[in-house]
């Protein structure tokens, strides 16, 4: 069973994060990452740009619009997602705790529905 | 054997195990949904076939065989509807696919009720669905018998347990007693789930007529017994599945305590009269349930704290001190007040303080009872002295405590704000009479 981890967390510009908190938190990504991966539930996992470098799009009336920012401009955003292969709910959870943006944002854990193989849909089992 | 005989056996069965069967019938697929469909179609051929044919031997197999089939056609017809694009309803797990469907001993199968009960209560169901869930999964409950207790259109109530179904299935999870490291966090929320059914039927019993009317009307009164005796079940079963929790044991001693004084609370019905209602003090200990007081016991010997007793030992010891009464003739106050301070400290409710306070007024004066009832109306932060305000117990203590101590006047007006506050009819009854006496 496929779920994915949908990590949001307030964003901090580099200015206002010290180098050695960056660098920290880098360490600790790629510390789960290679954890997730040695356990062989890792299926794919992407880090976000700041939503400041996001580029919206709508179509309003057949018209579209390109918009800078996100959707929502919330105080927490979507920073990163995680794509795990896990027997059940339970699995995910554990795995999903130990993501380390858990310590300043919250950690989403969704099923997926269905996923592309060579460009087809599969159903998630 | 007639219609009606095999309708009988039919219900006897799933009173003894309906549950059972249920999480046998879901714990490999997960889906709760099709299982009880399954279930009902096997009761409904009992129905069918049980006055010509018998009732067999082993009634239970029998159902759980004939539901696998059901389950198995509706997996047949799920894999064929799975071939057109894009469609994933009704997607089967391969393991349930793969098993057998067979005549089977099931009393030979491991018991899958306390992994249904961990589901219900998973953290990632909503805490406000959870008793409902438990009601309809384990005891077979439908959704208008759980809307009537918990207050809720039957309609809304059904949609609220579809959903968590629905979410139990999808986003699946699984069928399991969680690991001991999870488990002081997972086992309180089967619990408070437990101890939830038995409250409600508290609150339902007065509700159900609107908060107005005669308490010990008959319909009313059955319906909150009834659920109280299911909330029993439920508890002992946990306890005894998990053999060695004690808090477990102490939610069914508490249960089987609070439960073996329910004839007590109010007056004998004589004709032409409400029945009135005692307060634990001044009831005719002749009237509890010697039985279920000794089931109380037995549970309460069970529940041997690891550490530091829990909330619910510390509640069950507190309801056998007040039974010990029907033995002794006396109620040990000391004990209480130990037993509340105790409760105090592990789970600091506001009706475990009121409790202490009165307690105190007995064993020392009713000035000490009242200088703590004032100690927690005073307290921080502020919305505990909101919430005092709108607190019955604590009213309705502190006008007790204020009689005593020969402040009538006083008295007088905090049972009168005590009565306003309760929706029994009985209590307010009773608690408007000592307002005049003060």
């Amino acid at each position: 069973m496929r779920y994915t981890l949908l990590l949001h967390y307030p964003e901090m510009d580099a200015a206002s994060l010290s180098e050695e908190a960056m660098a920290e938190g880098q360490r600790a990504f790629a510390s789960y990452a290679a954890t997730l991966h040695q356990a062989g539930v890792l299926l794919g996992a992407e880090i976000l740009q700041p939503s400041s470098n996001t580029t919206t799009l709508t179509l309003a009336d057949g018209v579209l619009h390109v918009q800078d920012g996100p959707f929502a401009d919330t105080k927490e955003q979507l920073g990163g997602t995680f794509v795990i292969e896990v027997l059940d709910l339970d699995a995910a959870i554990e795995w999903g705790r130990l993501a380390p943006s858990i310590e300043w944002g919250s950690v989403e854990v969704r099923p997926g529905a269905l996923f592309t193989v060579d460009g087809a849909w599969r159903p998630n089992t | 054997m007639n219609a009606q005989e095999a309708r009988t056996a039919a219900e006897r069965t799933a009173r003894a195990s309906y549950g059972r069967l249920l999480a046998l019938l879901a714990a490999s697929t997960g889906d709760l949904a099709q299982a009880e469909d399954a279930l009902s179609a096997a009761f409904e051929q009992a129905l069918i076939s049980w006055p010509s044919d018998g009732v067999p031997a082993n009634p239970e197999a029998w159902l759980l065989t004939v539901a696998r089939n059901r389950q198995r056609d509706s997996w047949k017809s799920a894999y064929n509807r799975a071939f057109a694009p894009l469609d994933t309803t009704g997607e089967l797990r391969r393991d349930a696919m793969a098993a057998d469907v067979v005549e089977v001993d099931v009393d030979a199968i491991a018991d899958k009720r306390l992994e249904l009960l961990f589901v219900c209560t998973h953290p990632a169901i909503d805490p406000a669905v959870r008793t409902p869930l438990m009601l309809q999964t384990v005891l077979g409950f439908d959704a208008a018998r759980i809307g009537a207790v918990f207050n809720a259109p039957a309609t809304a109530m059904a949609q609220r347990l579809v959903r968590a179904k629905k979410r139990i299935k999808e986003a699946r999870i699984p069928f399991v007693v969680p690991s001991r490291q999870d488990m002081p966090g997972r086992l309180s929320a089967v619990l408070e789930a437990i101890y939830g059914c038995y409250a409600i039927a508290w609150v339902g019993e007065f509700l159900e007529n609107g908060g107005v009317g005669d308490a010990s009307d008959a319909g009313g009164v059955a319906a909150a017994d009834d659920l109280r005796g299911e909330a029993h079940y439920l508890a002992m079963t946990l306890a005894q599945l998990l053999d060695n929790e004690a808090e477990a044991w102490g939610l069914a001693a508490l249960i089987a305590f609070s439960l073996a004084r329910v004839p007590g609370r109010l007056e004998p019905a004589e004709p032409g009269r409400d029945r009135r209602f005692r307060p634990l003090e001044e009831q005719d200990t002749a009237l509890w349930d010697a039985a279920l007081i000794a089931d109380g016991d037995a549970c309460l010997r069970r529940a041997v704290p690891v550490a530091v007793p829990g909330r619910f030992q510390l509640e069950a010891a507190i309801q056998a001190v007040h039974c010990a009464r029907a033995r002794s003739g006396l109620t040990d106050w000391t004990a209480l007040r130990t037993l509340y301070a105790a409760l105090v400290a592990v789970a600091p409710s506001l009706g475990a303080q009121v409790a202490l306070a009165s307690v105190i007024g007995r064993v020392e004066n009713p000035e000490a009872g009242l200088t703590a009832m004032g100690a927690i109306a005073a307290g921080e932060p502020a919305w505990v002295r909101a919430a005092v305000e709108r607190f019955q117990p604590f009213h309705a203590a502190r006008a007790e405590l204020l009689a005593r101590a020969g402040r009538p006047a006083e008295a007088s007006a905090e049972f009168t704000a005590a009565a306003f506050m309760t929706h029994e009819p009985a209590v307010r009854h009773y608690l408007v009479n000592r307002a005049e006496i003060g």
